[in-house]
């Protein structure tokens, strides 16, 4: 079909006497756009389907009768085109009259009032003064249509934006139109809410004020604004957003279109999540011994503490869990502070949920984009729909519109099910072996079953790269099932690996060496070492522990001093026993957060951090990609950067990294780091969607802006996808002879090498399950206990309560009624959940949700045990 | 009675034959012994389907929903080679005075059910929906019931007659909506969506049910086919007028007084057609206006130019700008007020939008409501100039027709058909409906509008 495409390469349109180029079957609405010709629209939205409703795009076409829309109306050669003629604007104002008969006119106290599409199309292509003199429609005004979306019938311009976004993009069509006529109303279902995951984007893209949200109803105009481009940071896939506030409080976050990351999107956790950063909650002064304190009091505590443990028991008695919620200098910097003047390699920035940081920096990394065109997508993670929920959206894009075939490893129901393609039915703890199976059907064996044989056969039949999406697919199994599916896998030649851990800028720490055995950017612990050493001065001198390993030694006494970045273990590690274990056993724990935790309560030091809006600098997204976070309002109380603390301690630890601004550790980075090699403050500024990590391989990709590094955004376009410049330009040659040229000096100079994992994996075997227990897969929720729902007034309300899902079989067997509360007991403890019988779940497997706040299913799993057996009982 | 002997004579009887002859066609063993499904067993048995399209081709059969499309052009437009496609049968008869549909669905289904076999033999389809508009209840169980007939007899069905033709017929019922008559909403509806026009192109008949090509037929021309076969297309060809070739079923009704449906050949006059075979008007009052197809287009009025105005498809859009439509005639006598049938036909239309597109939701409801105030009492002297004008928005050059349109289908434009031949021929019934009004109150507060 491309090929076809390419072979009639463009044709020649003429759009008010303007001769264009445009590619054959492109609508004739975008083409004008994309040559300066703007047609006034409502309807139609640039990453859905033209419908062709509001008629609002009326245009005169030579050779067509009547008045064509521009959006349902594709290009061909020849085409004549008039948008701006007398009888086409007496067309475009007759619609806008009719628009607006109905419409209540009520801008004065409509939140839309003075970004409002249907305000700014009148103003500029409208009729000056109404003829309508009858009875406008009525509807009862704002009726919620679920907890945080709220819609006002009256204002409607039925354009179903909002009804297409929600049956084509989010796959949750909720709401639909009902009645006919003048009174037509888009509508939920009677006791059925609009509970997506992604229901803010419908406010977002209404052209009027119909839709609006809970968290900003009433709460700014929008010439009050002040606004800055930003990523947000709920999640690993960090989505392009324009954060907005007033007098000094965010009030709104708006998705950005980026077309490698989020297209637009955002999901809802992340769009009102902000909510959190100004939580009553937060700690805003330094603590010591739980009193609050000055900071060169708290740090000062905490240097002592550090110093003696270091001094007593060396550096390897001091471990840092923590460092994935900041920014990647940050990470950076307590790198550097850890491994290069503490002298451990105790520090992890995983809570024991993610994977082996080997496999993650050391695979072939793929990107977000690449799942457009994948030869197929093999997912083995847990759900992404709950974890990553704008991936999610790709990813159902792929498989659903441009036919990529997904390949499913996963043990239980997740929100791709419906539209695998080919469902291998791993049970938990097998994905490994599956993916093996798979592999050497691929590879040439026979398959093992039918399948396995129909998904090798379609991965077979289509060119490009297999997309291996890969996560932890279960909190109850260890993560060697994970890996040794990535061995098997990443041993085929067209495999590509997107990771799928989901805490914020986790891969940003990794890639700033905070995991053991590693340091900045993508070296190993032992062939960076003389390289920073000579940077740092010292580097570990052996490979240190995971969180795992380190909460295991805290709960053994060989760790003295644990600090936590940002760490909540009780809430986080999938073990809740041996993380108890360790902080009541540790001798000391130094916390640096913006809320009190239940892991941090008996910190002997407390430092209050900035959040995400308050603090400024780069971030990498799950696919590598350094974006630029915006500091938006000033920081809370007494709370510090993250790398301000580290290298404050630093100093106090007789160790100054002269290091006064943020860009000043970008530079640092990017000089000491194999893996930044090339960037520059500059570059990462002015490239419009960032640029992927290394950066000399990605270099060639980078788009920049055009008129220089502003992130400043025009409010009134928040309701198309945003973007600071429309002009775009490719990399002008300079900049890559520039960057290249650093690039050579830095990868030459130490023979540093990045990282590869050599897929070696020790031999695992899966115990036997017993015929009355349930195999458990546990998977994270996105409205889970974690910080930014909890500390969030608009979401805490949407946090569920766990259930289990078994079979119906299972649930038969068990004699439990669906929605009966049952015990659930492994070797570990036991807990009281609700069990529902659901579909695609295969007997013999439970899935539970992990609720991020200690209590549910960290209660059943051990660590140290590569499976979770439950047996469940009745509480009749 | 000498009327009943005169319609007779006039009446050219094709489709309607049976269903006026036979007591009880409905049931299988009447409508056989009338010879039912003989036709259909001749076409299985010769098993040439290009000789269908080529008989189809001669007779000139134009499709009687309304569009007038010549139906052997939408079979030659299949596109070939693609499989499976479908035939969707429109008896989604909606329209405001529009009846014939009903009649041959409710008395003569057997022919209706031939007439699909015999069409999805010619495309080669093996899966026919019957659309039934959802208030035809005893019309759908005497149309479920004659497939089942049919396929109990083996005309429907696997292996049809052991020819190795398959055939299976679904017939469906709609939910009440008028815009499902259109073909691209009744496909939505069919496809279990709300029903709503689809953007053309593509057409049906390349992506239609469920993506597939499909051919969508009024249930008219569906039946018309047995007799075209019948008779031999050339033969066809011969009744009518020019490119009207045949007959055309007519509903017609109002003040009249043998209403009912007539099954007239194309060329008769108007005249004829409401003075002769209607038997003129009800208690001999004078005509005043009438309405020739349907309730979407122009009205015509009592001259002479009009009423001796051919019945003819082509003739009457090339000399009065009207069509035959719907093949519904609806009369009017003296006694009747233009504006309050304007009103009647603009808050059908207003009540029927779908909805999707902007001039069609707002505009009918706003005509509807200017055309209430006028026919109420409470019309201003401005309300003639602005319906004009804001018809335009629907409809540019209101009084042009057939009309022009600035939404995705005809039904916006209809009710400005109204609008329009109120300005052409009763002006002064206007002027006087727009003198009562107090300017400047906004008087149209009514409940459940």
């Amino acid at each position: 079909m491309t090929a076809v495409n390419e072979a009639k390469t463009t044709v020649t349109v003429t759009i008010d006497g303007k001769s264009i180029e445009a590619r054959p079957g492109e609508l004739l609405i975008k083409v004008a756009q994309d040559n300066g010709i703007y047609i006034p629209r409502f309807c139609w939205h640039e990453r859905m389907k033209p419908v062709g409703m509001c008629r609002m795009c009326l245009v005169e076409v030579d050779g067509i009768r009547g008045f064509p829309p521009a959006c349902t109306m594709p290009v061909s050669e020849a085409m004549v085109c008039h948008t701006d003629t007398d009888s086409v604007k007496a067309a475009q104002d007759g619609v806008l009259e009719l628009l607006l008969i109905n419409h209540p006119l009520d801008c004065p106290v409509c939140d839309r009032g003075g970004e409002c599409p249907l305000q700014d199309t009148t103003l500029a292509f409208g009729p000056v003064e109404s003829r309508f003199v009858e009875e406008k429609r009525h509807f009862e005004k704002p009726i919620a249509i679920s907890d945080l979306v709220l819609l006002d019938r009256e204002r409607c311009i039925q354009c179903a934006r909002c009804t297409r976004f929600a049956d084509e993009i989010a796959g949750d069509p909720l709401i639909s139109f009902v009645d006919r006529g003048d009174h037509t109303q888009v509508l939920n279902f009677p006791d059925d809410p609009f509970s997506s995951y992604f229901s803010g984007n419908v406010v977002q893209i209404c052209p009027v004020g119909a839709l609006t949200a809970k968290p900003y109803r009433f709460k700014a105009r929008p010439w009050d604004l002040a606004t800055v481009e930003t990523s947000c940071t709920t999640c690993a896939v960090h989505c392009r957003g324009a954060v907005q506030s007033s007098s000094n409080q965010i009030v709104r976050l708006l998705g950005v279109d980026s077309e490698p990351v989020n297209q637009g999107w955002l999901c809802d956790k992340g769009r009102f999540g902000y909510e959190h950063v100004h939580s009553a909650a937060r700690v805003l002064t330094p603590r010591v011994g739980g009193r609050e304190a000055s900071w060169p009091q708290a740090l000062d505590a905490a240097v002592a503490e550090l110093k003696s443990a270091k001094n007593l028991h060396g550096g390897g008695a001091i471990a840092m869990i923590g460092g994935a919620s900041g920014t990647n200098e940050s990470a950076y910097a307590w790198a550097r502070l850890t491994k290069g003047v503490i002298g451990t390699d105790n520090v992890d920035a995983q809570l024991g949920d993610g994977i082996a940081a080997e496999v993650v920096l050391g695979s072939d990394r793929a990107q977000i984009s690449d799942l457009d065109n994948a030869a197929a997508i093999v997912l083995c993670a847990g759900d992404l729909k709950e974890e990553l929920p704008v991936l999610f959206l790709r990813v159902k894009r792929a498989a659903l519109e441009l036919g990529v075939p997904l390949v499913d490893l996963s043990a239980a129901p997740h929100g791709l099910s419906k539209y695998v393609t080919h469902a291998l039915g791993a049970a938990p703890g097998e994905q490994g072996l599956v993916a093996e199976q798979l592999a050497s059907a691929i590879g040439g064996a026979t398959p093992a079953n039918e399948t396995i044989a129909a998904a090798t056969r379609s991965i077979g039949s289509r060119e490009g790269n297999i997309v291996v999406i890969l996560g932890r697919t279960s909190l109850a199994e260890r993560d060697d099932t994970v890996v040794s599916a990535a061995a098997a896998l990443g041993a085929l030649p067209r495999v590509r690996f997107l990771s799928a851990l989901r805490r914020s800028n986790v891969h940003g720490a990794l890639e700033a060496g905070l995991a053991p055995g590693f340091l900045p950017g993508r070296v190993s612990l032992d062939s960076g070492r003389v390289h920073f050493t000579s940077n740092w001065g010292s580097v570990p001198a052996e490979r240190g522990l995971g969180t795992e390993g380190i909460l295991r030694a805290c709960a053994e006494g060989k760790i003295h001093v644990l600090v936590l970045v940002g760490a909540d273990p009780l809430a986080d590690f999938p073990d809740r026993s041996l993380a108890k274990q360790a902080l009541d056993t540790v001798g000391v724990v130094i916390a640096i957060d913006a809320f009190e935790t239940p892991s941090n309560r008996r910190a002997k030091v407390f430092m209050p951090c900035t959040l995400w809006a308050e603090q400024g600098g780069t971030v990498t997204n799950l696919e590598g990609r350094v974006q630029r976070v915006s500091r938006k309002v000033s920081a809370s109380g007494l709370a510090l950067d993250d790398w301000r603390i580290a290298s404050e301690l630093a100093q106090r630890m007789g160790s100054d990294f002269d290091l006064e601004t943020v860009d000043e550790i970008t530079e640092e980075f990017s000089r000491v780091a194999p893996a930044w090699a090339g960037a520059s403050t500059a570059t990462i500024r002015n490239a419009r969607d960032g640029v992927v990590l290394p950066f000399a391989d990605h270099l060639g990709e980078v788009v920049f802006r055009r008129g220089g590094s502003s992130l400043d955004i025009e409010y009134s376009l928040s309701w198309e996808p945003i973007r600071a410049d429309g002009d775009d330009v490719a990399v002008e040659a300079s900049d890559v002879d520039e960057t290249a040229e650093i690039d050579r000096t830095i990868a030459t100079e130490d023979a540093l090498t990045l990282f590869v994992w050599d897929r070696v994996v020790a031999p695992r075997s899966i115990p036997q399950r017993d015929a009355y227990a349930l195999r458990v897969n546990v998977g994270r929720k996105l409205y889970d206990g974690g910080r930014i729902v909890a500390e969030s007034p608009s979401l805490v309300g949407l946090k569920k309560a766990p259930t289990m899902l078994v079979s119906s079989a299972d649930a038969a067997r068990l004699g439990v009624l669906s929605g009966e509360s049952v015990k659930a007991t492994s070797s570990r403890g036991s807990i009281t959940v609700e069990l529902k019988a659901a579909r695609g779940i295969a007997p013999g497997t439970a899935s539970l949700g992990f609720s991020a706040d200690g209590t549910g299913a960290s209660e059943l799993i051990d660590a140290s045990v590569s499976v979770t057996d439950i047996r469940v009982e009745t509480l009749r | 009675m000498t009327d009943t002997k005169k319609i007779e004579v006039r009446e050219t009887r094709i489709v309607t034959r049976r269903l006026h002859d036979v007591v009880d066609a409905w049931k299988y063993e009447n409508a056989r012994a009338d010879g039912a499904y003989q036709i259909w067993a001749d076409v299985l048995r010769k098993g040439d389907a290009a000789d269908l399209l080529a008989q189809v081709k001669a007779s000139g059969l134009r499709g009687r929903g309304g569009a007038n499309f010549p139906t052997a052009i939408k079979w030659e437009s299949l596109p070939a080679d693609v499989f499976p496609r479908y035939l969707v049968i429109n008896g989604d008869e909606g329209e405001p005075s529009t009846f014939k549909d009903r009649e041959i669905i409710e008395k003569d289904p057997h022919a209706l059910v031939e007439g699909v076999c015999i069409e999805a033999f010619a495309c080669g389809i093996n899966k026919a929906f019957i659309y039934l508009r959802g208030e035809f209840a005893l019309g759908y169980d005497r149309v479920v019931n004659a497939v089942k007939e049919a396929s109990a007899n083996g005309w429907v069905g696997e292996n049809i007659q052991g020819s190795g033709f398959s055939l299976d017929i679904v017939v469906h019922r709609g939910a009440g909506a008028y815009i499902c008559g259109e073909e691209s909403a009744l496909i939505e509806s069919l496809e279990g969506k709300r029903g709503m026009p689809r953007i053309k192109p593509p057409l049906p008949i390349h992506s239609g049910v469920y993506a597939k090509p499909t051919v969508v037929n009024n249930v008219e021309t569906a039946s018309t086919l047995t007799h075209i076969i019948k008779m031999g297309g050339a033969e066809y060809a011969k009744l009518g007028v020019g490119r009207s070739t045949g007959t055309r079923v007519a509903a017609i009704s109002g003040h009249i007084k043998n209403p009912g449906i007539y099954e007239i050949e194309f060329g008769m006059t108007f005249r004829e057609i409401i003075f002769e075979l209607c038997g003129g008007l009800r208690d001999d009052k004078e005509l005043k206006f009438f309405l020739p197809g349907g309730a979407s287009f122009q009205w015509l009025v009592n001259c002479d130019e009009h009423l001796d105005q051919v019945y003819d498809i082509d003739d009457i859009t090339a000399k009065l700008g009207t069509t035959l439509g719907s093949g519904a005639i609806m009369v009017y006598d003296q006694s009747t007020d233009p504006v309050l049938v304007a009103w009647r036909l603009a808050k059908f239309y207003a009540h029927e939008s779908c909805g999707k597109c902007t001039p069609c939701r707002e505009g009918t409801g706003w005509i509807e409501k200017i055309l209430y105030r006028m026919s109420h009492g409470q019309g201003r002297p401005t309300d003639m100039e602005l319906l004009l004008s804001m018809s335009a928005n629907v409809s540019p050059d209101v009084l042009r027709a057939p009309f022009t349109q600035t939404t995705i289908c005809p039904l916006g434009p209809s009710p400005v058909s109204a609008v329009a031949s109120l300005e052409k021929y009763f002006r002064a019934e206007v002027d006087a409906a727009c003198s009562g009004g107090r300017p400047g109150i906004a008087v149209n507060v009514r409940v459940n509008s």
